[in-house]
């Protein structure tokens, strides 16, 4: 997740770019253009479901009012979220990575585990929270205004995505060079100037990287916001879905919401443009940790309240659900099996996704160009367009083109992948920049071949890069709820489907145990992650 | 060791996805949740030798599920958790007729006008109260005497339930948008007290926050089972009046299956004495056959006919109208 750019030098002569790629090998060519070829599947659809209303309605349903106050309130919603997961990610980062705080790898871990906890949880935790009848006031008596609308959302979004923020930053943080901020001293600025004119600028990448995978998530998330019931686009796409039964006026909603964060997409590619320095060619050294002195006062009640919040709330929620009517023992006996179905299917899917972002993200960095952009762009839509609508696509596709893989383990892991395919190029896109090409030159001038140069040279330096793509994509796909929905083989019920087919008959207690297992589960390979990384 | 590790992970997957390639007689859409459809599944795959595949979701995604898939599906069953939905996909042409000797002895409110689905329970509305400080003269005739001063502060609702939504739908089906916008207006400024769901209404009644409040029929005994000392009671409003609406869950063969046969097999069953008995019995429904032993806590089931009002459930699809009328209201 390191933003730091290595220049890579390219394999085509220096010049005007050219639209269409020279030299790329086709090993790298091929599975980048048939990810962007499948994310031209839900497009499709979409345009298909679009415009088969007539003209009159059609013009009617594009330039309804309400069209803008979803986008106002949509904006508003990713603004809020960007902002307060700011708030929180930012202080943490540079708390694990800057300071001499205690116990950095056991908040590390911390900082990343909301993750796992599934929006829908999240949401209940919070709207359970306040109210006449919340868990506080029947606990303590205390009654806290009930948590709902641009607020409950906001902070609901904002609980479980800022570990995406938290993660580039503390990687940012921690490969930045020392030897910058002390030039910087020496030449007698500020410390206020160091951090406005030399740290912030360069940790610009990394924070508009996590920006940007908040932000489209903000604007594909139903659970939270279809929960707290704030009116964003992806709201209205669910009551157009569930309510309604349109799928035209939804398609349209979708489309819009896919202009919106192509548009995100478009403006992070303008600012990620600049180039960065280091001093000198050496290796970067890592800056002395600052003591923090009195104002641990201040960092030690900011995380307890960072980490009750993220974790506390749901991991209490699920405890209050659990002994408010104790489940017979022998249901738990379920879970391992459920968690088995669950993890059968989030790995395979997160072990595609990232075998898919490689060569993306190889076609990127080793041979720019305006197609290589846009072909690596469009793995965004995946990730972007709301997950109903996404499975929808993939029903449409798959009943007319391959009727027997409908309703297989195969689409559903295909169609995970797709719709997770940008949150594992992220990851391993920051671990290319850092890897000079000549490596790979020099293996290939020694006779290697695509694959045992992957093996030996690559792999090896990238392989905290794919980790990581692979964790995030398994932890997203372990609470995925609407594409398991339409896509899983009938009877394939993973935790997810449980606890909401659980809660939705009021029956939270018997989710419980399966919520935890999500929560415990996705914690433990996060574990895995950060153990992983090593020093 | 990493390569082996992703021929694991592959060889892995494939093998969990092999057993199930081998498929059921029937395969059931539920928007009913497992724990409920479960025990009615072993007991008609033990009584008949056919067996059942079980989707579980959400009712409306399932229904637009059902709409793309269209005469691709591979469902045989669709069982919905309201009218709404079953009105939606029988609207869209995909349900096939059903035997009309399985809904011609059906009571009206449980039976679709086109034949193409029935209900399996039956889910009614009442008021819920507190015997303490309610007296019986308080009891409201009418969903629409609540707006009245006598009942200022002292009513709950749950404007952003589905089964208050539903019940909106059919008061604007019999009382025209206008008559309704003007209730829900009236109930907001006479101080309804707003609530998350049906349950946290029926509590707060037992906590003294409230008197009354609107919900449905089978929250109240399930509080009962548990404490049979609950200091709440329901009640149903005069004959006929929008507040008793029978709402339903519904059940249909789709016109895409290919095991028609058996598919109104299991609708059969769902209507048989032993289904039927399960539902009033374990969750409380009403059922919608006679011939079932009354659950002391529901009302009689000809008493229930008496007094819900007549509302084609195909008519309770507009949700969306519902959706604005509340936004307009500012309940959303």
């Amino acid at each position: 997740m390191k933003p730091m750019r290595h220049p890579a030098t390219p394999h085509h002569a220096p010049g005007l770019p050219r639209l269409l790629p020279r030299g790329v090998p086709l090993h790298i060519l091929l599975p980048s253009l048939i990810a962007a070829v499948a994310m031209l599947v839900p497009l499709f659809y979409l345009g298909l479901r679009a415009f088969e209303a007539d003209s009159a309605t059609l013009v009617d349903l594009v330039f309804r009012p309400r069209n803008l106050q979803l986008l106002i309130n949509t904006l508003a919603l990713a603004a809020g979220v960007v902002a307060l997961t700011t708030l929180m990610a930012f202080p943490l980062a540079w708390l694990v990575t800057r300071t001499d705080i205690r116990f950095k790898k056991s908040l590390t871990v911390l900082g990343v585990i909301p993750l796992a906890v599934p929006g829908y949880v999240m949401a209940y935790a919070l709207i359970g929270l306040g109210g006449n009848y919340g868990v506080l006031a029947q606990l303590t008596g205390f009654q806290l205004p009930r948590i709902q609308g641009y607020w409950g959302a906001t902070l609901a979004l904002s609980l479980y995505t800022f570990p995406y923020l938290f993660l580039n930053l503390r990687a940012a943080l921690a490969g930045l060079d020392g030897n910058l901020e002390e030039s910087a001293r020496s030449l007698g600025y500020s410390q206020r100037e160091i951090f406005r004119r030399v740290t912030l600028p360069h940790l610009m990448p990394a924070l508009m990287a996590g920006w940007l995978v908040i932000a489209l998530y903000v604007l594909g998330d139903f659970g939270a916001v279809a929960l707290m019931r704030y009116e964003a686009f992806s709201y209205a796409i669910y009551t157009q879905y569930s309510g309604a039964f349109d799928r035209v006026y939804a398609a349209w909603l979708a489309l819009m919401l896919l202009a919106l964060a192509l548009s995100f997409v478009m403006l992070d590619s303008l600012v990620v443009k600049r180039k960065l320095a280091r001093i000198g060619t050496g290796v970067a050294r890592p800056m002395t940790p600052m003591p923090l002195g009195r104002a641990r006062f201040l960092a030690w009640p900011y995380l307890m309240a960072l980490f009750t919040a993220s974790i506390g709330l749901p991991v209490m929620i699920l405890a209050y659900w659990l002994l408010l009517a104790p489940p017979d023992l022998s249901f738990f006996a379920r879970v391992p099996g459920t968690l088995l179905r669950s993890a059968g299917a989030a790995l395979p899917a997160a072990l595609l996704a990232a075998a898919f972002a490689l060569p993306l993200a190889f076609l990127t960095v080793r041979y720019p160009s305006p197609f290589a952009t846009l072909i690596e762009r469009s793995a965004y839509i995946g990730y972007a367009i709301p997950p109903l609508a996404l499975a929808l696509a993939m029903v449409f596709f798959s009943l007319r083109t391959a009727p027997f893989l409908y309703q297989t383990l195969a689409m559903l892991i295909i169609t995970w992948a797709m719709a997770s395919l940008a949150l594992a190029l992220g990851p391993i896109r920051s671990a290319l920049l850092q890897t000079r090409p000549s490596m790979e030159e020099a293996a290939h001038s020694l006779g290697h071949g695509p694959i045992s140069t992957f093996v030996n040279v690559i792999f090896p330096r990238l392989h905290r890069g794919i980790l990581a793509g692979v964790v995030l994509v398994f932890v997203l796909c372990m609470k995925e709820l609407p594409i398991t929905f339409l896509l899983a083989p009938t009877g394939y019920t993973t935790l997810a489907v449980t606890v909401f087919t659980r809660t939705s008959e009021g029956m939270l207690a018997e989710a419980a145990p399966f919520a935890a297992a999500i929560v415990v589960f996705s914690s433990l390979s996060v574990g895995l992650l950060l153990t992983k990384e090593g020093k | 060791m990493h390569k082996s590790l992703f021929t694991a992970a592959t060889v892995a997957a494939t093998l969990l996805a092999a057993p199930l390639a081998s498929a059921a007689d029937l395969t059931l859409y539920s928007g009913r949740g497992e724990s409920m459809v479960e025990p009615l599944i072993s007991q008609f795959e033990q009584n008949t030798g056919i067996s059942v595949a079980v989707r579980y979701g959400d009712t409306a995604q399932l229904a637009v599920l059902l709409q793309e898939e269209g005469r691709r599906s591979p469902a045989d069953l669709y069982w919905g958790q309201d009218a709404g939905a079953m009105g939606a996909l029988s609207k869209a042409g995909l349900l096939a007729e059903l035997p009309n000797d399985i809904y011609e002895n059906l009571p009206g409110i449980y039976t679709s006008e086109t034949g193409n689905w029935v209900a399996a329970s039956g889910r009614a509305r009442v008021v819920a109260y507190s015997p303490e400080r309610a007296g019986e003269d308080e009891l409201p005739d009418s969903a629409f005497d609540l707006v009245d001063e006598r009942y200022e502060g002292r009513v709950g609702w749950a404007p952003t339930n589905g089964s208050f939504q539903s019940f909106i739908t059919a008061m604007r089906v019999e009382h025209c948008d206008e008559r309704t916008l003007a209730w829900l207006e009236g109930m907001k400024s006479n101080g309804a007290v707003t609530f998350r769901n049906n349950t946290t209404q029926v509590q707060g009644i037992a906590d003294g926050e409230i008197d009354f409040a609107l919900v449905n029929s089978y929250y109240l005994p399930r509080f009962l089972d548990s404490d049979a000392d609950f200091p709440v009671e329901q009640a149903f409003f005069a004959d006929g009046d929008i507040g008793n609406l029978v709402n339903v869950a519904g059940i249909a063969v789709l016109e895409s299956s290919d095991n028609r046969e058996a598919a109104v097999e299991f609708v059969r069953f769902l209507l048989s004495s032993a289904a039927q008995q399960y539902f009033t019995g374990n969750v409380y429904e009403y059922p919608v056959t006679r011939d079932v032993i009354q659950n002391p806590v529901l009302e009689d089931f000809d008493r229930l006919l008496e007094v819900s009002p007549q509302i084609d459930l195909d008519d309770l699809e507009d949700l969306e109208g519902t959706l604005n009328l509340l936004r307009d209201a500012g309940l959303l």
